[in-house]
């Protein structure tokens, strides 16, 4: 059990190193960010400055090597538009998403799943195919156009709801809704999938015919058994709470990470982005570490295995 | 409370027999909508009756129904059902594109961790892991935005969505097939890798990777059009269908239309993979997911 | 008369996963066997499973890799696996397996499975490959009107011949059996036997033959070797060695075997757990179900000794008992 867990831990590590390294290289390779920032019309000796300023001038290594030794002290660098601390700016921004995307997942959570475990029940009946049909619509939609056709009948139809903005909960309850749409589709397909596979089993069909209640059955040996997928899922939503509401946050003017992301990156302001990809990745690689221990408590035949 | 005797989960295969015999009527109007879509996309030039960048100042923003512009025009008075064809050209030869890059790099990267083990096996598992801790919207975001867009940066990103599952499929499946089934056999008749991975142990897995391709073709439609709606995708003067649906946006309360047409094609185009993904999974390979 | 397959000293570790703290238990499931075959011969080799034998046989044939140890076919050593000349090699030796719908790929016809070696090895032209499918369908005894078919479209007894026609494909010199009949129905078995004595005969191939049937091998096997735990323990001629075993765990195997005309009650019943190699009993491995198992067996462990002329066997009372004659 140590060894599994330093095992993932040592991964771990090292998908974070990875997506630092990454980071660098996609940032400093693509172009020279003082040109860009300052404007072609600006004096060699300007730039110069800037470049000695932000560390720019000295070899690729060696400011790889400082990049890395920054981020281990907690140093995320200021961002280059306004000099604030890139850390701070993208803190600040957190909240704004999480109240969208905490709701949002309680949605999927608790829609999808039953959803799922009811229709693979009472597989064939009318219930399961609408299930399956609307599982199927909320994952091939893109949530782009989720939103847009929300806003156009809440907003500009019906005038109900404000169609972008940061301020009441009321501003929050459409993009909430268009985020989690996509996830109550998957989980509910997931749930259903898992559920039916594990109901096939023998050892739920002795149970039943052992004369174990129904809903015994049920509750006790199936949905254990059905958890190990589905928890995969769940923990890929947990670790996008921060990342997966780019798009969504684009469309309605929400003041979150995704909305920071996409002006720094347009702005090209290197350390912001930097360190977005980092919390984003940092938050994801913890839940699947998460959900991997999951994995070894739910299914202790899978400690002594193999990475796949 | 009955719904677990043995004769309602057994014969699970009685149930779904009398299924697989006839076309659902639903997968059959998911190949129809498909196969109208390649049809759109492969003779795009000829069946548009505009040229995609031809505006007509004197109708901007017509109506769908308007005589000439069947669907419309845009706020620069171009043509929305000529864009829309080449919008489903430019969208569908992305994601074939990368579904193809995406379906042979992750094949070959599966096959060599299932042939050589060890230091390539844990190379294979980092890069999968690199994979899942990035999103992948997030990572071409940042990618095509200090790269700049181009169609063959666009092609090529995309061709690395999905990887790790054909990567998984195929190592797990070679194993398999190597420990001792028909692989170990032809291995010791004295036939090559290259003999044993592309004559017998391909095509034995082909129909499970075809299957993971109907997965992977819908999601990278989505993350095409998600990235041409956020402006980092497709770049004007071409277009696509998140692209059109982007500019569209900012006519949502005016005109609609330019963004409801492509939408559609998008929502239509991605459930009729899917239903017919699923169906085909179900036809050659319960096994799956 | 030189030997065409000779090994020494073969010993295959596996090293698997095992436990909750996932140490790596090494397995040691062959553990230093030497064997002799001749042209022509057809060596049994016995013993319950999990004793070695599989992996023995694919060691023999140069598939699995040796941690230590050698093997010599036609006087020559055994290339590294996986190089050219290994493969080349492939054409003289060839395997039968325990699963024949496992060891054909489902999707090729029955002609191109048994094509292929030739395909491999590229022998003879296109027609000239036609032909010889023809000639070894019908050297197994399967109907031209097969070769169109697929894998499931046949019977065990049906695929297994396949796989048998496709090994003698490139006129190997040696073939390796590994339980070619145990996954058969037991009306087919008697079939496939005699058809693999019949081309053995035919075509003088020299054939190791695995199997834990112990009568399949009496009647089919010039010699046997009796395994246990991944080593030898006894060896010799087949006639003499059911007719008078004399290691204990050869004894509990022939006793066990039904014989009309021999009563029950004189048989040596083998107790106690099937072997586990990756817990191997201190000296003899035998001796926690040997019944005449001394101190010196839990102790010591015995080395192979000839007995007579012909037979060897690797336990200390028979040992013991030998030199109490000889003396
Ligand atoms: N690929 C493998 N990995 C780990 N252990 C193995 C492997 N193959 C066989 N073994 C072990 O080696 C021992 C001998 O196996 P095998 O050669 O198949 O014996 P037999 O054919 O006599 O039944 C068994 O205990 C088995 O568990
Ligand atoms: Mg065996």
């Amino acid at each position: 059990m140590i060894r599994f867990i330093s095992l993932r831990l040592f991964r771990a590590a090292l998908t974070v190193l990875a997506v630092m390294t990454f980071a660098f290289v996609v940032l400093r390779m693509s172009g020279d960010p003082a040109q860009v920032l300052l404007g072609p019309d600006v004096p060699q000796n300007v730039i110069d400055d800037f470049r000695a300023d932000w560390g720019l001038d000295k070899p690729l290594w060696r400011q790889y090597l400082a990049y890395l030794g920054a981020i281990l002290t907690g140093d995320f660098g200021l961002s280059m538009r306004g000099g604030a601390p890139a850390l701070d700016l993208v803190l600040e921004r957190v909240p704004a998403t999480l109240i969208l995307t905490i709701p949002a997942l309680f949605l999927k959570l608790s829609i999808g799943i039953p959803a799922g475990i009811y229709a693979a029940l009472h597989r064939d009946s009318t219930i399961d195919r609408g299930v399956i049909v609307l599982a199927i619509l909320g994952f091939t939609v893109p949530s782009f156009v989720m939103g847009l056709v929300l806003v156009l009948i809440f907003s500009i139809q019906l005038g109900l709801l404000p169609s972008g903005g940061f301020g009441t909960w009321l501003h929050a309850i459409l993009p909430a809704l268009t985020i989690s749409v996509g996830g109550i589709g998957l989980l509910a397909r997931f749930s259903r999938s898992a559920m039916i596979e594990v109901m096939g089993q023998p050892f739920i069909r002795t149970a039943s015919a052992k004369g174990v209640k129904w809903r015994d059955v049920v509750w006790g040996h199936a949905l254990p058994n059905a958890a190990v997928p589905i928890v995969t899922i769940v923990g890929f939503m947990v670790g996008s709470l921060i990342a997966g509401a780019v798009v969504v946050e684009t469309i309605f003017s929400w003041p979150g990470i995704g909305r920071l992301l996409i002006v720094s990156v347009s702005n090209r302001d290197l350390a912001v982005v930097q360190c977005i990809l980092l919390l984003i990745a940092a938050v994801m690689v913890c839940s699947n570490l998460i959900v991997d221990l999951l994995y070894g408590w739910l299914d202790p035949r899978l400690r002594a295995q193999p990475a796949h | 409370m009955s719904l677990v005797t043995p004769t309602e989960t057994a014969p699970h295969r009685v149930v779904t027999l009398p299924r697989k015999r006839r076309i659902p009527l639903a997968v059959a109007a998911g190949l129809g909508w498909l196969a109208l879509m390649v049809i759109c996309a492969v003779f795009a030039d000829l069946i548009r009756p505009y040229d995609i960048t031809q505006m007509d100042l004197s109708a901007r923003l017509s109506p769908p129904g308007t005589p000439g512009h069947w669907l419309g025009t845009d706020e620069l008075g171009r043509d929305v059902l000529s864009r829309l064809f080449q919008s489903v050209r430019v969208s569908l030869v992305i994601a074939f594109g990368a579904t193809i890059i995406s379906a042979v790099f992750g094949t070959t990267l599966g096959f060599l961790a299932a042939q050589f083990r060890g230091i390539i096996e844990h190379l294979v598992v980092m890069l999968a892991d690199f994979q899942a801790a990035l999103p992948f919207l997030i990572m071409s975001l940042a990618v095509l935005a200090f790269f700049g867009s181009s169609m063959i940066l666009l092609v090529g990103l995309m061709g690395f969505y999905g990887w790790e599952r054909y990567a998984r499929i195929a190592r797990g499946l070679a194993i398999s097939a190597g420990a001792q089934g028909y692989a170990a056999a032809v291995v010791q008749l004295g036939a090559t890798p290259r003999r044993v991975y592309l004559n017998h142990i391909l095509p034995n897995v082909a129909s499970t990777l075809i299957v993971s391709m109907t997965l992977t073709f819908p999601e990278i439609i989505l993350m095409e059009s998600g990235l041409s709606f956020l402006g980092l995708g497709v770049q004007p003067p071409d277009t696509s269908l998140g692209n059109m649906v982007g500019f569209g946006r900012e006519y949502l309360t005016t005109a609609p239309w330019i963004m409801l047409g492509p939408a559609v094609v998008i929502m239509f185009t991605t459930l009729s993979i899917s239903l017919v993904g699923d169906w085909l999974r179900d036809k050659l390979d319960p096994t799956i997911r | 008369m030189s030997f065409l397959l000779e090994a020494d000293d073969l010993v295959r570790v596996y090293t698997g996963r095992g436990g909750l703290l996932g140490k790596a238990q090494p397995v040691r499931a062959v553990d230093g066997v030497s064997l002799r075959l001749g042209r022509g011969e057809t060596l049994g080799i016995v013993g319950e499973s999990g004793s070695g034998k599989s992996t023995l046989g694919r060691m023999l044939l140069g598939v699995d890799p040796a941690q230590g140890g050698t093997v010599r076919f036609d006087g020559r050593p055994m290339p590294a696996r996986n190089t050219t000349e290994w493969r080349a090699l492939r054409a003289r030796m060839q395997m039968v397996f325990q699963d024949p719908l496992a060891a054909l790929d489902r999707r090729l016809t029955i002609a191109a499975q048994i094509r292929e070696p030739l395909d491999i090895h590229r022998i003879g032209t296109e027609a000239s490959r036609a032909t010889r499918v023809t000639e070894l369908m019908h050297a197994v005894g399967l109907r031209p009107d097969q070769a169109k078919r697929f894998p499931h479209e046949l019977s065990g007894g049906q695929r297994q011949r396949v796989v048998i026609a496709r090994a003698l494909a490139t006129k190997a010199d040696m073939l390796v059996c590994d339980e070619p009949v145990s996954a058969l129905d037991v009306s087919i078995q008697a079939q496939v036997v005699n058809l693999l004595r019949m081309l053995q005969k035919q075509t003088g191939l020299s054939m190791v033959f695995i199997s834990h049937d112990l009568k399949v091998v009496r009647n089919l096997c010039d010699r046997v070797a009796v395994m246990y735990l991944g080593r030898i323990v006894e060896e010799g001629p087949s006639e003499h060695l059911f007719a008078n075993p004399r290691h204990p765990y050869t004894q509990a195997l022939v006793s066990s075997v039904p014989e009309p005309g021999r009563r029950l009650d004189g048989r040596v019943i083998l107790q106690g757990e099937p072997p586990n190699p990756a817990k191997r009993p201190p000296g003899c491995a035998f001796h926690p179900r040997c019944l005449r198992a001394t101190d010196i067996c839990r102790s010591g462990i015995p080395a192979l000794q000839p007995l007579g002329t012909d037979r060897t066997a690797a336990c200390h009372l028979v040992a013991g008992e030998t030199r109490a004659e000889v003396a």
